[in-house]
């Protein structure tokens, strides 16, 4: 919403710094997004078009003659062609400097010399028509500086954002009231007094079938219409407010609209059967073709203005329709000045896609209460700008729906006081709320006020809505600060302690964390070779190719290490965790949603993978178990493995399948590894506390043993086989050695392990250590197709 | 030869070997002839036997001093080695430092995520717990609860993305019968209604995370984006407590030059509600392009828990107040570094990502 400082005036006395106002509407909760003091455009001035010819050499510029008074003409290129012999236009002389900080100089276009420039609306900074030069009214004076003219000189324009829950302040008349009370300053809407003649009964009548949809329809019958130009002033001031001039018959309704939030519409009385007009709600299959001359499919509950004979002349408060539309030779016409249901504008509106100033304005609720005054205005105003006036017929025609419930709100002094955190006697909370137009009253109860709410504020219902309005009336600013206190200390949980933990692990062995879309296209899931049922799908995605939650970390860390592979960073060590989507049946609804961890190591083999989950054992202290499985989804057929903790499968590791890397144009093996990151926590968190081994005083034995061991067999059921043999002395075990060579029978190699053992309370003897490390090769040599290698 | 002569001259022959030798090696070769029982000195010690018992203790003495002597002589020469071969040692062993091979490996968070924790740091140093919940909701958590029934206007300021449940699907505004209307959260409000469910007052937390809308990417806007909400519901909390929460935050996290305002703002989930500003960052409030010239950048939203919101959620808004604010973290990332283009943190590109 855009206002200006003179028609603020028009209401309240305003005065003051414009930047200090600014603060003053931004503190009200009104912000202002730009003040522009409106620029005196000096060397800006109003001249003559006195010929029009072609450029010698240019199509898209023409030569126009400049006359101002009775000067010579000047020649000026100009790229516009709206404007005739005759007309009135401005005319930025040499010197001049623009709003964009532009110079005008003398120049020379394609041969042709060009003295100055004649400008749009949108050139001069009053508004947003770029389109064609402006064509002035008729009767300013040429050579005379075209602000003084339009009687802009030293006025201030606001631009504001307004919350939606404030219709009263979508008008220039409610932000008036608003910058008023804060000023303190008188603020009045005036009573417009119209000359009516004759009787308007047997020339419109209202009928409302719904009342809910329509609370209230107010209307008024005119003649002796001539639809012509409105006058320079109120087109500045439309232009100024971001609505660009139509006619006289427009512009009064779209100024109105602008200046007391009501928006309105105007019927060609002669194309009204009995100047009848009826309100109901639209039923299946009912049609209307509106101004812009477009057909408009109805739904039930759209709003519905009708004729006497029940057609559709207009979907309500969305668009009048074509039927009754005013023309240049219409006489008489019906102003509408009605109410509408919220709601049934907004979804009536959203889904024809007709958003308009109006619609804006219903969608927040309009002031019910104000329809005669607007509707009087409305007269008035078209009045004024009429050459030789209109006649008002009759009384206003005014109609109830069901008209909401004046409402009032018993406010205890003490629950404002609270809420704001500072303590306000009722008589403050009476002199914050009563300018701005609650109607307080005492009650019986000294800490109860009775707060009546304006009809203008509908968003306002309840006792901490009242303590907005104090809050914002008083100032947030001027509130004070305190500070509450937990009784508990803050932390963090265990668990997000522990995804910090794990993610310094991921970043100690060097790896990057990557933050992937987590929308995929449908095709990645195959691209990464990965088998998912059913992936969760996105409704109304972007794109296709973001229309598919990730079902797993995979595809989403290929994409990041190929954009980095085509890039030259060849050395994409990355992560990720967060969580992936399956479909689910659960009774909420929602899809299964579950935190994994990931890792994708460019240009490293499986091993990359391993030693990172050791890393994260050790850190953990959480043993992990490996089994080798062929042609895990997504990974190296023959390189993956799932992993354990216990009986619970956590995750897999391996190698990316060289095929998936293929389609991802990476030339080099990558190493991956994935995580239940959930239930990886969970176990992390079960052996926290576990009570230490105190270290042992007495010497240590170290035994080297090294088995030929068949392929079939994993190197960590051997080491388990070793661990459970060796018994309580042992103190560490670990493979240190593997090797394969023609040396060794054909599907075997070499696994050597370290062992150390260690007694709590002897020294272990030579017999001792001896009889541990047989009892140790037999158990490996009976339990796997394995031999102890001299 | 008198006995005090061949002492002497013990003595002086045993120096004479130990001023022959070169290095540790050769005087340790002498030490036989230095000293024990077969030693030149060593041998004198018959010659006690043949002096008169009168002249014995002189004797004794002149050969205990000239043992010392030698000793001295061999230990003098054994410091002197030992010296020249450190030396020789460390002179070998010379570095030149700025050799080294080793590339850095260690790893990097992301940007999101550095300032995800710091934040936490600064909520659980003023008594805050974390909390967390799903990224897929319901049409409840998402909207319903927080005071944004079906059809109500602001759900327009949210575009949200919906998930396709197949025929449990609900398309729309939540205006539905059976049908469940699932999306992806548009704020992180959501897990605040569910702590209030699952939780008794007082309530102290932050929630973090990563929230969704229906935006096409561009320089200042994500699809997918993260942002942290504050949540307190504790007896006779006021705006007041919000605003000095706020100001304590700020001074926290972006330090003491930087201090909160909030001015008057609107959302269905908090009354009264405001914006909350902070001193820009880069001028410290003298003015600049930043903050197109007010001294004031606006940071988040935030309010009062609207009564209805604690009615949905179980809270008695009669015993019990509260307030929620909530901000991008992303923004505050490209803030601090004055990152220009939000796409940039999320191209994955390990020259960007290692930077942080």
């Amino acid at each position: 919403m855009k206002v200006l400082l003179s028609w603020l005036r028009e209401f309240a006395p305003i005065e003051g710094d414009p930047y200090e106002l600014a603060d003053h509407m931004s503190d009200l909760g009104m912000a202002v997004e730009e003040t522009r003091i409106l620029n005196p455009l000096e060397g800006v001035v109003v001249a003559r078009v006195a010929d029009l010819r072609p450029h010698p050499k240019a199509d898209r510029i023409q030569l126009v003659d400049v006359q101002i008074e009775n000067g010579d003409p000047m020649q000026v290129c100009c790229g516009a062609f709206n404007m005739s012999v005759g007309d009135l236009i401005p005319f930025a002389t040499i010197g001049t400097v623009m709003p964009d900080g532009m110079e005008i100089s003398q120049r020379k276009m394609r041969g042709e010399m060009s003295n100055g420039m004649c400008c749009s609306a949108a050139e001069l900074g009053l508004g947003s028509d770029h389109d064609g030069i402006m064509i002035l009214p008729e009767h300013l004076e040429t050579g005379a500086p075209l602000m003084q003219e339009l009687g802009l000189v030293g006025d201030i324009l606001w631009d504001l954002e307004i919350n939606p829950n404030r219709p009263d302040a979508m008008s220039v008349a409610g932000v008036a009231r608003d910058l008023a009370a804060r000023l303190d300053v008188p603020f009045e809407i005036p009573e417009w007094k119209v000359p009516s003649s004759g009787a308007a009964e047997g020339l419109a009548s209202i009928q409302i079938d719904d009342g809910v949809l329509c609370p209230r329809f107010t209307g008024r019958v005119l003649r002796g219409i001539t639809v012509g130009k409105s006058p320079l002033w109120m087109q500045m001031r439309l232009t100024l407010l971001g609505m660009r001039p139509i006619n006289s018959v427009v512009d009064v309704s779209n100024y109105v609209m602008l200046e007391l939030g009501t928006p309105n519409h105007t019927y060609d009385l002669s194309l009204l059967p009995n100047g009848h007009i009826g309100v109901r709600r639209a039923s299946d299959g009912e049609s209307i073709t509106t101004l812009d001359d477009q057909e408009r499919m109805l739904q039930p509950n759209d709003g519905l203005i009708v004729n006497e004979a029940d057609e559709p002349i207009g979907i309500a408060g969305v668009m009048g329709g074509a039927s009754t539309e005013i023309s240049d030779t219409t006489d008489s016409v019906l102003v509408e000045l009605a109410c509408w249901e919220p709601q049934s504008i907004a979804r009536t509106s959203q889904r024809l896609g007709l958003r308009s100033e109006a619609s804006a304005r219903f969608e927040r609720g309009t002031d019910w209460q104000i329809n005669v005054t607007a509707v009087q205005r409305f007269c008035h105003l078209l009045n004024e700008v009429t050459p030789g006036g209109i006649e008002i017929v009759g009384e206003v025609l005014d109609v109830a729906g069901t008209t909401p419930d004046s409402i009032s709100v018993p406010v205890r002094t003490s629950r404002i006081s609270m809420l704001l955190g500072r303590d306000f006697s009722s008589e403050e909370i009476r002199n914050l709320l009563t300018p701005i137009g609650f109607d307080v009253e005492n009650t019986d109860s000294q800490d109860v006020q009775l707060v009546k709410i304006p009809s203008f504020r509908p968003d306002t219902e309840t006792e901490t809505d009242i303590a907005e309005e104090v809050a914002r009336h008083y100032g947030y600013g001027k509130l004070g600060t305190t500070i509450p206190r937990s009784p508990d200390a803050g932390h963090l949980s265990p668990q997000q302690k522990l995804r910090r933990v794990i993610r310094q692990v991921m970043t100690g062995a060097g790896l990057i964390e990557a933050m992937p879309n987590p929308f995929l296209a449908p095709d990645d899931i195959t691209k990464a070779a990965l088998i998912v049922e059913e992936p969760v799908r996105l409704l109304n995605p972007l794109a296709v190719e973001e229309s598919v939650l990730r079902p797993s970390l995979l595809p989403g860390l290929l994409t990041a290490v190929a954009y980095n592979y085509s890039h030259r960073n060849m050395e994409a060590k990355l992560f990720e965790t967060g969580p992936v989507f399956e479909a689910s049946e659960d009774s909420s609804g929602l899809p299964l949603e579950t935190e994994h961890l990931a890792a994708l190591i460019s240009n490293a083999d499986a091993f990359a993978a391993t030693s990172l989950l050791k890393d994260l054992a050790s850190t953990l202290k959480l043993e992990f178990q490996l089994t080798n499985v062929d042609g895990l989804a997504g990974l190296h057929p023959t390189r993956g493995a799932t992993i354990n903790i216990g009986d619970i499968e956590v995750g897999s590791l391996g190698e990316v399948d060289p095929a998936v890397l293929r389609s991802y144009e990476i030339e080099d093996r990558c190493a991956w590894l994935n995580l239940r990151l959930d239930l990886v926590i969970e176990a992390a968190i079960s052996v926290e506390g576990v009570s230490y081994q105190p270290v042992s005083t007495f010497p240590s034995s170290d035994v080297d043993l090294a088995f030929a061991v068949g392929e079939q067999v994993q190197a960590s059921e051997i080491e388990m086989t070793l661990r459970k043999a060796a018994g309580e002395e042992l103190q560490s075990l670990h493979l240190f050695d593997v090797f394969r060579s023609g040396q060794l029978d054909e599907g075997v190699r070499s696994l050597a392990f370290s062992m150390r053992l260690q007694a709590k309370d002897k020294t272990l003897t030579d017999e001792e250590v001896g009889v541990v490390r047989q009892r140790c090769i037999e158990a490996v040599e009976n339990a796997h197709p394995a031999s102890l290698r001299a | 030869m008198s006995v005090y002569d061949q002492i002497a001259e013990a003595q002086a022959a045993a120096v004479g070997e130990i001023e022959k030798t070169s290095d540790l090696e050769s005087l340790k070769a002498i030490e036989p002839m230095l000293f024990g029982k077969k030693s030149t000195l060593g041998g004198l010690k018959r010659l006690m036997g043949e002096v008169d018992a009168q002249e014995r203790a002189d004797v004794g003495q002149a050969l205990n001093e000239a043992q010392l002597f030698v000793r001295d002589a061999h230990e003098a020469a054994k410091k002197k080695f030992e010296l020249s071969d450190r030396r020789a040692q460390l002179e070998t062993e010379r570095l030149d430092l700025t050799e080294s091979l080793h590339v850095a490996n260690r790893g990097h968070l992301h940007l999101v995520t550095q300032t995800m924790e710091r934040l936490e740091d600064v909520f659980v140093g003023m008594g805050f717990t974390v909390s967390e919940g799903p990224q897929a909701e319901t049409d409840w958590y998402n909207f319903e609860a927080l005071n944004l029934p079906a059809a109500h206007p602001a759900r327009s300021m949210f575009d949200t993305l919906y998930l396709d449940l197949g025929e449990r699907t609900e398309i729309g505004d939540g205006e539905g019968g059976e049908a469940t209307n699932i999306l992806l959260r548009t704020h992180t409000s959501p897990v605040q209604v569910r702590v209030m469910e699952s939780t008794a007052p007082p309530i102290y937390t932050v929630c973090p995370g990563r929230v969704f809308r229906r935006d096409t990417a561009d320089a200042s806007h994500m699809p997918v984006f993260h942002q942290i909400e504050g949540l307190v519901v504790d007896r006779g909390i006021s705006l007041a407590d919000l605003a000095g929460t706020l100001n304590e935050f700020t001074a926290a996290y972006f330090g003491g030059a930087i201090s909160s305002r909030l001015r008057p703002s609107y959302f269905p989930f908090t009354e009264p509600s405001a914006e909350f500003d902070i001193t820009c960052v880069i001028c410290e409030g003298e003015g600049c392009q930043t903050c197109q010239r007010t001294g004031w950048i606006e940071l988040g939203g935030c309010g009062m828990v609207h009564p209805n919101v604690l009615a949905n959620c179980g809270v008695d808004s009669e015993e019990w107040t509260g307030f929620a604010f909530g901000f991008g973290i992303d923004r505050l990332a490209l803030m601090r570094y004055g990152i220009k283009d939000l796409r940039d943190m999320y191209t994955n590109d390990v020259r960007f990502l290692e930077q942080f």
